[in-house]
């Protein structure tokens, strides 16, 4: 239902005319959030019942429910160790994407430059490379400066198709900010770095918060490069359920309870941002 | 907004700019060198100029998965981007049912690339899925191990169910800051609710629609792990993809020079199409 249908339904003569309207609406969006949540409530009910029953029953509800293979995973240090490294490199890709983007995307929305609608389309274009084949010149890379094995290498790797992203997205944020506010603060004596810091990050808190969903996002759900970076160390969960899977067969129950506990984190960050997301990203570049 | 013309702009540029050369500039040049030499073992490398990629280029079986691979994202898109800018009209914009949508709608997102394979690969099978047995139970002939046809609407499903949210909060983003005396004024005309898309809605979109087009495009031509880990690139070849052959070359044969002589030319179309896609949305611009 649009905002603009339910004001008009407050309008007397409108009203007869728009039940039937929200109907189709509701139920189209509701048959729509049905067919998103039906693969996820598969995985749920996956990781609650034992590998057999999975492989042999297709009853909607779970069978014979267990909470063994979450109990497998959280005293299994190869697992939950795995667990906190993926959460550290996607943490430590987060913050230093934020740390690069803020700056660069305050001189594309506040200058122009030599250049600068190229080194966007440049940033950009980096997320083309298929990884395919660069994933062994990037283990010669991290491997030759020392990071192969640690969670700066992917934090580090994965900047390359978050970045581009961060800087388009607080550039949005940015240009909603008239630049009136930048120089009356310069006016009154601030310097730039001390007035960015005080005074314009807190004016664009929610576009910073939006942003670090999604550089979170596109880290946490990547795999190749996290697995070709890590072996023991720094392996992350993403790559624990793939040895898993190719070493000792296909345990279903523990892969699914494995999977579930990957998208508990995300969940937890989009409640932070969910009330930020629809403000004003849709004015920047491009 | 007016900008100020300052070189100095680039000292803010310079850290993403040392960061992305690193990540990409190095590897790339690493790829360029393997593409033009035949590496024998270590040491022993013999320059041989573009051979590789004639090799690439006549190779039937990678024309026949650059085929599939266009198919495949013109249908992605042609799917996922009408799609997503429905089920973001249809959203509530304000109060908790608001927050609600947009969490519920943002949670395939948020699920790894193979676990996205893993419970496909169940959910679709026709024994033990819910999916499988539902399409088999309404009377259609369904295995996407067998089939061609059931392997592709197995993956377009998929990859509709993972990224149709992009879109969807994209758009609704997009949607969310259209200032409310567009609408009003649409109200005093009369416009019907076609027109207010046609005229309003949709011209306010074209910043976030072009980011849509261009990341689904980016991700869907190089989709690899989903249909890895779900078809394996079969039944047959029918779901082959560019990156499931590259990887095939690279890894299962462990022939480089072609494989990077191949990421090559995979890399140059994608940036071709993408600028290509980039300059029609830009050129349109001027339109009310």
């Amino acid at each position: 239902m649009t905002v603009i249908e339910t004001r008009l339904a407050t309008d007397a003569p409108a009203r007869a005319a728009f039940p039937t309207r929200r109907l189709v609406a509701a139920c189209v969006l509701g048959a729509y959030l049905i067919f998103q949540a039906l693969p996820v409530y598969w995985i749920v009910r996956m990781s609650l019942m034992t590998p057999g029953n999975v492989m042999g029953r297709s009853d909607f509800l779970p069978v014979e429910p267990t909470f063994d293979n979450y109990r497998t995973i959280f005293t299994d240090p190869t697992w939950y160790m795995s667990f906190l490294n993926q959460l550290a490199y996607v943490c430590l890709n987060t913050a230093i994407s934020l740390a690069v983007a803020l700056p660069a995307a305050y001189a594309f929305s506040r200058y122009r430059f030599l250049g600068d609608k190229h080194v966007f389309f440049w940033l950009f274009s980096n997320r083309m490379a298929p990884p395919a084949v660069f994933l062994l010149p990037f283990f010669q890379l991290y491997s030759a400066v020392g990071l192969f094995d640690t969670p700066w290498a992917v934090a580090l790797a994965h900047t390359l198709f978050v970045v581009p992203l961060a800087v388009w997205i607080l550039e949005g944020f940015m240009s909603g900010i008239p630049r009136e506010i930048d120089e009356t603060a310069l006016i009154d004596g601030y310097s730039l770095p001390r007035f960015f810091v005080t005074i314009f990050m807190p004016l664009i808190a929610s576009g910073i918060g939006v942003t670090a969903f999604f550089c979170f996002m596109f880290s946490w759900i990547e795999l190749l490069l996290a697995r070709t970076l890590t072996s023991v160390d720094a392996r992350p969960l993403v790559a624990t359920m793939t040895r898993t899977a190719s070493s000792s067969g296909m345990d279903w129950g523990l892969l699914a309870a494995a999977g579930v506990l990957t998208i508990l984190p995300g969940v937890a960050v989009i409640w932070f941002v969910r009330n930020y997301i629809a403000k004003g990203f849709a004015l920047g570049r491009v | 907004m007016h900008k100020l013309d300052d070189n100095r702009a680039w000292l803010l540029v310079v850290p993403v700019f040392a960061l992305v050369a690193f990540n990409a500039v190095i590897p790339l040049m690493t790829v360029v060198n393997y593409s033009l030499q035949d590496i024998f073992g270590p040491g022993q490398r013999v320059f041989i100029g573009v051979e590789w990629f004639r090799e690439v280029l006549r190779d039937p079986t990678i024309q026949a998965s650059f085929l599939r691979q266009v198919a495949f994202s013109a249908l992605v898109l042609a799917i996922q981007i009408p799609l997503g800018i429905a089920i973001a009209l249809l959203l509530p914009r304000v109060g908790w049912k608001s927050s609600l949508a947009i969490i519920l709608i943002a949670i395939p997102l948020l699920v790894p690339f193979n676990v996205v394979g893993t419970i496909w690969q169940v959910y679709a099978r026709p024994d033990i899925g819910l999916l499988g047995r539902g399409i088999n139970a309404i009377g259609i002939d369904y295995n996407y191990t067998s089939s061609a046809v059931s392997a592709w609407i197995t993956l377009l499903l998929m990859d509709t169910w993972h990224w149709t949210p992009l879109v969807i909060l994209l758009a609704f983003a997009g949607l969310c800051s259209i200032p409310e005396p567009y609408y009003q004024a649409a109200r005093i005309d009369g416009a019907s609710r076609w027109a207010v898309f046609r005229h309003i809605e949709l011209p306010k979109l074209r910043g976030v629609l072009t980011i849509a087009i261009l990341l689904r495009f980016m991700d869907s031509f190089m989709i690899y792990t989903e249909p890895f880990v779900v078809t394996g690139g079969g039944p047959g070849s029918s779901t082959t993809f560019l990156s499931v052959r590259l990887v095939n070359m690279a890894v299962g044969q462990f022939d480089l020079g072609p494989a990077a002589a191949f990421s090559l030319i995979y890399f140059l179309a994608i940036l071709l199409f993408s600028y290509v896609f980039y300059t029609i949305l830009k050129m349109n611009e001027g339109e009310p």
